[in-house]
Order: structure tokens, then C-alpha cells, then sequence
């Protein structure tokens, strides 16, 4: 026989990175978003973080909308290492079976997230452009499943976005990629509650056997979630050195250059100016896109964008579609002549 | 001198840089018969580490392993006219609309059947659906530690091996022991180009399925020249539980596919003579969209 009365409502939960001993904007963004995932499935959310010199990151987690804060603190935690982070999250799942459970699509939650999924059975879906809540039904089995997570996602080929879900495992865990939820702060910093993690009683000897020698992180100096602004190029422009008229325009305009990938697979730009669903999402008040089509992993990553103006020799290209101003030409012509009627309009 | 057994995981791609609108069945999953196929980047990334440990430690061994439809057979040819020493096809039925998590069960069960290693390779991601999950799924599978976002491996000592990540921010030197699952970036030295000595010697090299249609003058020269033949393996060879794999072994389903409206802005279509561009730059200083 079954009792419903002991049943308890499975929580959201949140894996944090840290920076500096605080929470990342990454996993500010996707507390935010868990908050209002959480309030529609009438549960709790709760925050996951690991770590060692912890400056209160709880205070931030709450002010973003944690209920409740898990806290693993330990010196051999310091710096994400894959087995230990893996068995804190995957021993705190089993006990709390989560329904939900969210990542960055960082190198830290790309490096993690399969491996928790792994171990628990359940499904992850990568970089994620939107979360909703949402039912299924299963016409086959004749079974309906009630606030299921919709993982959303621009799909292979085409112009496609394809709604992901797994109705029969928990948690359902998903990546984001950085800037594509906005973060905001909704609650005081003490707004919560705080468990502490007993890493004796999780982690094992064994689960350090990979030891970081030596650390180089700098602060990337290409900075396109701020930026007003952005150039974009993609592989219709053709060369490394033809995106140099690209920065010409860039610097006179104030504006940071982007690239889609098809131009940083083509070694055109670096992998930190890509923007779509696997690079950065954006939202200048200025979008100018330079030879580049707008397929749709492209356009998920710039579409919130003001204004757009696409430089297309195509006039039937797709970015045109979401374009204010289409001027149909070749790059090389029009870039010139935008910095010429620049210096010329400016002054 | 140290000899190791090293295993290398690698996909046939569809290119998605030629994606037709029919290239989607009904399902959400991609016809791939419709699209140019292509060793995926990163796993050739992986491949030419695996070639220079070898390289390194002569008498070390490099095994492909693909999981694929029959045609994937391809990308093994491709490694063995590289320098691997074997490479092994999983192909099933089965196997069809695995997602990442099936897909890692399948090759784990493989590499399990292929005995002992002392390395996986593996491309960081795959290029048709970049989720770069497989490789730590597989690892996690198979008990052993995992190095993601490899760009070289630095040194080997008797138990350890000391690898450079690549990571957004910067780079990190870790030491791991081995077995370990290590997974490759694009920032890693390119592979080697096809060998005209390798190409020579693997070009009849085929699966038992492709030999099906050959004629018969040439099949004793597989019973000759055993190292023409490419293993083929089904769910049955792998001791694999049939509901770890394909649809029903895949926690994530597709619910539905939906084309993409773009809400069209009615774009101001501009030609690219003197005129216009003066007009665009006067306009957007004027609505202050550039100071
Ligand atoms: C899983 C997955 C994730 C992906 N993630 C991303 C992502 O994050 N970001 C992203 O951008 N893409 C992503 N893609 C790739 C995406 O599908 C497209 O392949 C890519 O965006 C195309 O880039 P492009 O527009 O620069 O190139 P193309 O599609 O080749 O377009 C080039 C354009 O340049 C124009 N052109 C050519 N010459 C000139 C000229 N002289 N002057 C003016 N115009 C010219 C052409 O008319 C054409 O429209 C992803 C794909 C997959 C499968």
C-alpha cells in the first residue's frame, strides 16, 4: 500500500563555483533563475557549494534566492578537483534526491556534471538556452507527468529549438552557459539557512588521486557581457587578417568584437569573442553583424540585442530576419565606408 | 622502456557546416545519412597525443574505439593511415537514439571487453552536439579519474602522468595516476597527415559487414592478413543489458521540435553605396546609439 503523507516535496538544487571564495556570476545567474523554477514547483532551493577560504558565500546565495545552503568546507577542497567535488555531490543527491538540479556550462559544470549524471543514472542536458516547468504526456504509456523541467535548446541543423525533458529520472540536470539568465538580487544576505557537510563522510582517500601542480588564471581581457556595443564577424569574413578592418571599426566606435563560431573554428578569432549557445550570450544596445548567415545557435546568443545591423552580400541571409538595418554588400566595402562616414558624422 | 596500452574514442561527425532543413527526422534525432561525415576535430586532437606517447614509448599500443552506424568504419581507416595499430567498430541497432549517457554505458562495456589500458583519449567534445559529456561519463562508468580540457601531456612517471588543461581562464598542470580518461581540446598540436606507407598497407582494411559485398578473389587476403580486419561489435559481443541502450536506456527524450519564427523586425534594407552608409552612421549618432 502506498502513503502519499510521507512523501516529501524534492528540492531544486544549484551547484555553485566560486571565485575568489565567493559565488561566480555564472551561479548568481542560475540562482536566480532556479528561484523562480522553485516558487512554480512549490519547493525549496538549495544551494551546493564546495570549497576552502570561503568568503560567506552563503550571504550571496541568499541574497539570489537559497533557502537552505549546503557547505563543504575543507583545505584539499581549495581547488575543484573532479572526484571529490563528484562524490560530495553525487552522496548529497542520494540522500536528498533533488528533482532538479542545475550547472554552468563552465569548465567546472561540463567537467562535473556528466560525472554526477553518470553515477546517479539521470539524464543532463547541455547548455540550455531557456528552463521552464511544464507537463508530458506519454501517449504510449498513457501516462502523464506533472512539473517536469523543459530543458530548452537550440537543436542540430536548421532553425530548430528542441524542448528536452526526463520524465523518468531525477534529477533532471541541465547546464547553462554564462550570461544567458540575468541574476538579481531579491533577498537580505542572511535570509537563510546553513548545513554544514561532513567531507569526512562523503569524500574517500582514493578520490585524491589528481593533484593540480600549478595554476595560470587571468581575467580574459575580452569583455562582451558589458560591452554597449559589439562588432561581430563571421566566416564571411574570411581571414584573421580581415577581421583587423573589424577592429578599426571597434575601437573608433567603443565597441568589443565578437565572432560566431564558424569564424573561431576557422582560427578567424579567438574562442573567447564566440557568442551563440555554446559561447556568450549577449545583449548590446548595438549588434553589428558582419558576414555572418544567423543560424539559429548563432541568434540564441544575440537576439536580445537593441538594435541590429547585419552586412550580408546575401540579401536572403537569415540574420536579416532579425536585423533593423540589412545593408547588403560585401564587408570589406562597407566596414571602410562605416568608419569613414563615422569620423566624418562624429565630430 | 614503458610500453602502454592507450585507447582513443572517436566519432564520425556529421560536418555542421553543411546542415540542410531535411537533415532532422520526425524524432528530433539527425538523419546523419544526409550530411557529409567527418572524424570529429577533437578526437584527431586526441588521436595525435595518443600517436606522440607512442611516439615516446615505442612498442606502446593505440586502439580506436567508434561507436557508429556500419559506415563509421571510415574514421578507422582514417586512424590506422595515421599510425593507430587497430581500431574497433560498435554498431547496432540497438544503439540508435543513445544519448550521451547510453552512448558512455556502450563504451564502456567495449572497453572493458577490450582489456587492460593505461590511457583513454578522447576529443573534449563532439561537434554535433558539443556537450562534452561523454568522456567524463565514460570515466565515471569505469572507476577512473578523469583530466578534461587536455592540451598536452607533459610527462609520464611510474604511476603518474602530468597533464596540461586549457581552460577558459587560463591554463592548470595536474597530475593524475593512471588509468585515467583524458579528454582533448582543439588547442592541441593537429594530427599528423595520413601516412602514403600506413595507407598502403590498411587500405583494403574493412569491417566483416563491408566485406559483404566484395568479391570473392579478395577475401583471403583477410585470412592471410588478420590486421586487415576491423572488429565489428554488436550489443550481444559487449555483454551490455539492452535497456541501458539506445531510446530506452536515455534519460533525456526529445518532447518536441519547433521551428524557430523569428519575430521579423522589417529590416531597413540598405545598399552598400556612399549614400546609405552616410545616412546609417548620421542616423545612429543621432539616436545617440554611438556616442
Ligand atoms: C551544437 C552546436 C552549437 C553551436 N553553437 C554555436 C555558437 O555558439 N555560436 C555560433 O555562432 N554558431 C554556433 N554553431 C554553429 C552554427 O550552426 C553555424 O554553423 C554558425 O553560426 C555559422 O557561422 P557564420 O554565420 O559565420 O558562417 P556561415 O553560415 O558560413 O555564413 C557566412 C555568411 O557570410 C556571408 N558572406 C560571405 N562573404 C561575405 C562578404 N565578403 N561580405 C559580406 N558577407 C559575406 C555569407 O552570405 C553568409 O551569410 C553551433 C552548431 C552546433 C551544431
Amino acid at each position: 500500500m502506498k502513503t502519499s503523507k510521507s512523501e516529501k516535496v524534492n528540492n531544486l538544487f544549484v551547484i555553485c563555483e566560486l571565485e575568489n571564495g565567493k559565488v561566480a556570476e555564472i551561479s548568481q545567474e542560475l540562482l536566480t533563475k532556479g528561484r523562480k523554477l522553485a516558487d512554480q514547483l512549490g519547493c525549496s532551493m538549495e544551494a551546493l557549494i564546495i570549497g576552502h577560504d570561503l568568503q560567506e558565500p552563503e550571504k550571496e546565495a541568499f541574497e539570489y534566492g537559497a533557502d537552505v545552503v549546503w557547505l563543504a568546507d575543507d583545505p584539499r577542497l581549495e581547488h575543484y578537483t573532479t572526484l571529490p567535488y563528484t562524490r560530495i555531490a553525487v552522496e548529497l543527491f542520494k540522500q536528498e534526491k533533488p528533482q532538479v538540479a542545475l550547472l554552468g556550462a563552465t569548465s567546472f559544470g561540463r567537467d562535473l556534471g556528466p560525472r554526477v549524471s553518470s553515477a546517479l543514472g539521470s539524464g543532463l542536458t547541455a547548455d540550455c538556452t531557456a528552463l521552464e516547468i511544464g507537463e508530458h504526456t506519454d501517449k504510449k504509456a498513457g501516462k502523464t507527468y506533472k512539473n517536469l523541467l523543459l530543458q530548452i535548446r537550440p537543436a542540430f541543423g536548421g532553425n530548430i529549438i528542441a524542448t528536452i525533458i526526463n520524465p523518468g529520472h531525477k534529477p533532471q540536470m541541465a547546464t547553462v552557459r554564462e550570461g544567458v539568465m540575468k541574476k538579481e538580487k531579491i533577498r537580505k544576505p542572511k535570509d537563510g539557512e546553513v548545513k554544514f557537510i561532513d567531507v569526512e563522510r562523503f569524500v574517500r582517500a582514493e578520490d585524491f588521486v589528481v593533484h593540480i601542480i600549478e595554476r595560470h588564471m587571468e581575467e580574459s581581457g575580452v569583455n562582451l557581457k558589458g560591452a554597449p556595443v559589439i562588432v561581430s564577424g563571421g566566416y564571411g569574413v574570411g581571414s584573421k587578417e580581415n577581421f583587423e578592418i573589424l577592429f578599426r571599426l571597434a575601437g573608433l566606435i567603443g565597441a568589443e568584437v565578437g565572432a560566431s563560431r564558424a569564424a573561431v573554428d576557422a582560427g578567424f578569432a579567438d574562442h573567447d569573442r564566440q557568442i551563440g549557445q555554446t559561447g556568450v550570450t549577449v545583449r548590446p544596445k548595438l549588434y553589428i553583424a558582419c558576414g555572418i548567415s544567423g543560424q539559429v545557435q548563432h541568434i540564441a546568443g544575440m537576439q536580445e540585442s537593441a538594435m541590429v545591423i547585419s552586412i550580408n552580400n546575401d540579401p536572403e541571409a537569415p540574420i536579416n530576419k532579425i536585423a533593423d538595418y540589412a545593408i547588403v554588400g560585401n564587408l570589406e566595402d562597407v566596414i571602410p565606408k562605416m568608419i569613414k562616414y563615422y569620423k566624418q558624422n562624429s565630430k | 622502456m614503458k610500453k602502454f596500452k592507450i585507447i582513443v574514442l572517436a566519432k564520425q561527425v556529421p560536418d555542421t557546416r553543411n546542415v540542410g532543413k531535411d537533415a532532422m527526422k520526425e524524432d528530433g534525432t539527425v538523419n546523419r545519412a544526409a550530411l557529409p561525415a567527418i572524424f570529429n576535430p577533437e578526437d584527431l586532437n586526441a588521436l595525435e597525443l595518443a600517436l606522440r606517447l607512442k611516439d615516446r614509448y615505442p612498442g606502446s599500443t593505440v586502439s580506436l574505439l567508434t561507436m557508429g552506424p556500419p559506415r563509421a568504419a571510415e574514421i578507422i581507416r582514417e586512424g590506422l593511415y595515421r599510425g593507430a595499430d587497430t581500431g574497433y567498430l560498435l554498431t547496432d541497432r540497438a544503439f540508435a537514439g543513445s544519448d550521451t549517457l547510453a552512448t558512455s554505458y556502450a563504451l564502456s562495456r567495449a572497453i572493458l571487453k577490450m582489456g587492460d589500458f593505461d590511457f583513454i583519449l578522447a576529443g573534449r567534445q563532439a561537434i554535433d552536439g558539443d556537450t562534452a559529456q561523454v568522456g567524463p561519463q565514460v570515466a565515471e562508468k569505469l572507476g577512473i579519474p578523469q583530466v578534461t580540457y587536455a592540451e598536452e601531456i607533459l610527462e609520464i612517471k611510474k604511476n603518474t602522468v602530468t597533464v596540461k588543461r586549457r581552460l577558459e581562464k587560463g591554463v592548470e598542470v595536474v597530475e593524475s595516476v593512471f588509468p585515467v580518461l583524458i579528454t582533448v581540446t582543439g588547442t592541441a598540436p593537429a594530427c599528423r597527415p595520413r601516412n602514403a606507407k600506413l595507407i598502403m598497407k590498411y587500405k583494403r582494411s574493412t569491417t566483416i559487414s563491408e566485406r559483404q559485398n566484395i568479391s570473392e578473389d579478395y577475401i583471403s587476403i583477410y585470412d592471410d592478413r588478420p590486421f586487415l580486419n576491423i572488429p565489428e561489435w554488436n550489443v550481444g559481443d559487449i555483454d551490455a543489458e539492452p535497456e541501458r541502450l539506445g531510446l530506452s536506456g536515455s534519460p533525456t527524450k526529445v518532447k518536441k521540435i519547433e521551428n524557430v519564427v523569428f519575430q521579423a523586425k522589417e529590416a531597413k534594407v540598405l545598399q552598400d553605396d556612399d549614400k546609405s552608409i552616410d545616412w546609417l552612421m548620421k542616423e545612429l549618432i543621432r539616436n545617440h546609439t554611438l556616442g
